[in-house]
C-alpha cells in the first residue's frame, strides 16, 4: 500500500505541472468514473507535422487519477499524435511504477480513456480503448 | 441490556481473519453487506449436504423438505417484520428487484400519462432510476422531498407536495450516506391522507431496528437478506394483500401460474404469484436463519448498540482537523459515518485505511444526486453493525490520522 503513495505520486497529485485548459485547442475530451465521480478533461493542440505540441488536463479525484493524469500529459508532449493513439494500459502503469487492483486500475486508466477517445474522435470514452 | 460484543464476535468466522499477518480485519462496511453468522452458512451448507430438491414439484422426501425449509424461512421473515401473512412476503432477489417489481406491475398497471411519484433527494439509485425509466416510458412527473443542510427531510416541503395529488411517495427508510431515519410512520399517514400508494425502502432500517410493518401501515416496502447477516442473491417486497392481489405478475414462467394452455395462463396465488422460475431456495434458508440470528440477539439490543457506538465514532471523527461528518446528529441517525478529509480524496483514504485492515467504502454510495446536493462528488463512509466495537473505530481514527500524515 505505502507503495501505491510513493513520493511521485503525491508530488504529482498535490503540484501537478501540467494542470490546465488550453484555449485554442486542437482536441478536448473529458469524461468520469462512474464509480468513484474522478472526472478528467484533457486538451491538445497539435502542430503542423502532427505532433502533440502542448496539453493539458484538468478535473478532479484521486491522488491515483490526478497524478497518472499529469504523468501522461508530461509523456505525450512532443509526441507524434500516431504514437498516442496507440499508447497502451501498460505505457501508464510504467508510468505511475506501482501495481494495481481493478478497482483502482479504472482510476490510473481514466486520463488514457479520455485521451484516446479524444485523438479517436468517439462520442464516448469505453473501457475497451484502453485494455 | 448490552451485548456481550466479544461472544457475538465470535460467531462471524470472517471478523477472525488477519487480511495480512499481523493486521486484522476492521470491517466498516456493513451498509454495503453484512458478515454472516456460522449459523447462516451452516444453515446454507447443511441444505445443500442433506436437503436439496426444487420447490413445489414432486412428492420425493427431499422435495417436502427442501419446500417446507423455504416456507419456513418466508414465515419467519413475515414474523420479523409484523406481516399478518407470510403470502405477503415475496422472494426476490434484492431490494432493487423490490422495488423494480412494484414499478413494473403496480405502477404500469396504475399510474398514467402526468400521475405524480413523490421521491426523496436522499434516494439510493434503485429508487430513483425504475422511475426515471417509467417515466420515460409513461409520461409520469417525479418530485423530490429536499433533504435540509442537517440531512433531514424537510416535511413542510413535503407537505406542500402532496397538495399535487400524489399517486405514490416512495422513499427510505434509512439513508445508506447521511445515516438518516426518516420518520417513516408520519411520512406514511401524511401519503395516506393524500390518497397515495407508499412505498419504504427497508434496505438499512429492517437490518437495524425493529421495524413493524402494520404499526407503519406501509403498503409496499423492499429489503435485502445480505445486508441482514444473510446471503446475497435473495431480498423481499412486503406488500397489502389487495394491492398484490390487484397487481398483474411480474415474471413469467414456470410455479407462477395455474394453469397454463398453449395461448393463455392463469396466474398463481400469492406469493407465488411473483415467484416465476427456481428460486434462490438455499439462500432463502441462509435467509431464515439469519432472521433467527437477530431474533436471538433482539433487534431493539441491536440498535442500541449501534446507537453507542455511532455516537462514539461520530464525537472521535469531530475531533480530527479536516474531517467533515454529513448527515444528522445521532439521535436522528442510524449506524454510518460519512465524511470527506480536506487533504485527500475518500478513494485514497479508503486504500490507505485498507493497508491498515480497516474496511470503509468509497465513492458516491449510489446517491449520485444526494452528493450533488451537497456538493461533494464522493466521501468515505463508515458503517457499523451488532459486531462493531469502540476499539474499531479507534483503528479508523488512527488510519486517517496516518492519512493526513502521507498527504500532508
Ligand atoms: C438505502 C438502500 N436502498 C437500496 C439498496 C440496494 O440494495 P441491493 O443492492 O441489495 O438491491 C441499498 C444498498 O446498497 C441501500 O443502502
Amino acid at each position: 500500500m505505502d507503495d501505491l503513495y510513493r513520493e511521485v505520486i503525491i508530488e504529482h497529485y498535490k503540484n501537478p505541472a501540467y494542470r490546465g485548459h488550453l484555449d485554442p485547442h486542437d482536441y478536448s475530451f473529458e469524461d468520469s468514473n462512474p464509480l468513484c465521480g474522478d472526472h478528467i478533461e484533457i486538451t491538445l493542440q497539435i502542430s503542423a507535422d502532427g505532433a502533440v505540441s502542448d496539453a493539458r488536463f484538468d478535473g478532479h479525484g484521486c491522488a491515483i487519477s490526478q497524478a497518472s493524469a499529469d504523468l501522461l500529459i508530461e509523456s505525450i508532449i512532443g509526441k507524434p499524435l500516431e504514437d498516442v493513439r496507440h499508447l497502451t494500459k501498460q505505457d501508464v502503469l510504467d508510468l505511475l511504477g506501482i501495481e494495481l487492483g481493478p478497482v483502482r486500475l479504472k482510476c490510473a486508466l481514466l486520463s488514457l480513456k479520455v485521451l484516446k477517445a479524444g485523438v479517436y474522435g468517439l462520442g464516448e470514452a469505453s473501457d475497451s480503448l484502453v485494455e | 441490556m448490552s451485548l456481550d460484543i466479544e461472544h457475538i464476535r465470535q460467531d462471524f468466522p470472517i471478523l477472525k481473519r488477519e487480511l495480512r499477518p499481523g493486521v486484522k480485519l476492521v470491517y466498516l462496511d456493513s451498509t454495503a453487506t453484512a458478515q454472516k453468522p456460522a449459523s447462516v452458512i451452516e444453515a446454507m451448507d447443511s441444505f445443500y449436504r442433506l436437503s436439496n430438491a426444487n420447490i413445489h414439484r414432486g412428492v420425493h422426501t427431499l422435495a417436502e423438505e427442501s419446500t417446507a425449509l423455504y416456507e419456513q424461512a418466508r414465515e419467519k421473515i413475515a414474523r420479523f417484520i409484523n406481516a399478518a401473512s407470510p403470502r405477503q412476503v415475496i422472494y426476490t432477489r434484492n431490494t432493487t428487484e423490490s422495488l423494480n417489481l412494484v414499478a413494473y406491475t403496480w405502477a404500469r398497471a396504475n399510474l398514467k400519462p402526468g400521475d405524480l411519484v413523490i421521491l426523496t433527494e436522499m434516494e439510493h439509485h434503485s429508487n430513483l432510476v425504475p422511475w426515471h425509466m417509467l417515466a420515460a416510458e409513461r409520461g409520469i412527473r417525479l418530485e423530490f422531498i429536499p433533504v435540509a443542510e442537517n440531512g433531514l427531510l424537510d416535511l413542510d416541503a413535503y407537505k406542500k407536495l402532496l397538495e399535487l395529488g400524489p399517486k405514490l411517495v416512495s422513499f427510505t427508510h434509512m439513508s445508506n450516506v447521511l445515516g438518516t431515519i426518516n420518520p417513516a410512520k408520519e411520512i406514511i399517514a401524511l401519503a395516506h391522507a393524500a390518497g397515495a400508494v407508499t412505498m419504504l425502502d427497508g434496505a438499512q432500517s429492517v437490518p437495524h431496528f425493529a421495524v413493524d410493518v402494520k404499526a407503519l401501515d406501509v403498503d409496499f416496502m423492499a429489503f435485502s437478506a445480505h445486508k441482514m447477516l444473510g446471503p446475497t442473491g435473495i431480498g423481499a417486497l412486503y406488500g397489502k394483500t389487495a394491492l398484490l392481489e390487484a397487481m398483474p405478475p411480474f415474471l413469467g414462467g414456470g410455479d407462477m401460474i395455474k394453469e397454463v394452455k398453449l395461448r393463455s395462463f392463469r396466474a398463481n396465488d400469492l406469493p407465488y404469484k411473483f415467484e416465476a422460475g427456481t428460486p434462490a431456495i438455499a439462500e432463502a434458508v441462509g435467509f431464515g436463519a439469519a432472521v433467527d440470528y437477530l431474533n436471538s440477539v433482539g433487534m431493539d439490543n441491536v440498535a442500541a448498540h449501534e446507537h453507542e457506538i455511532t455516537e462514539y465514532a461520530l464525537e472521535r471523527l469531530e475531533e480530527i482537523p479536516g474531517v467533515k461528518l454529513f448527515g444528522p446528529e445521532a439521535k436522528f441517525k442510524g449506524g454510518v459515518a460519512a465524511f470527506t478529509l480536506d487533504c485527500a480524496h475518500p478513494h485514497d483514504v479508503a486504500q490507505i485505511l485498507d493497508g491498515d485492515g480497516v474496511a470503509v467504502r468509497a465513492g458516491h454510495h449510489c446517491a449520485q444526486p444526494l452528493h450533488e446536493k451537497f456538493g461533494i462528488p464522493a466521501t468515505s463512509r463508515a458503517s457499523f453493525y451488532l459486531y462493531s466495537t469502540k476499539e474499531e473505530v479507534d483503528r479508523l481514527v488512527d488510519g486517517i490520522y496516518k492519512v493526513k500524515k502521507i498527504f500532508s
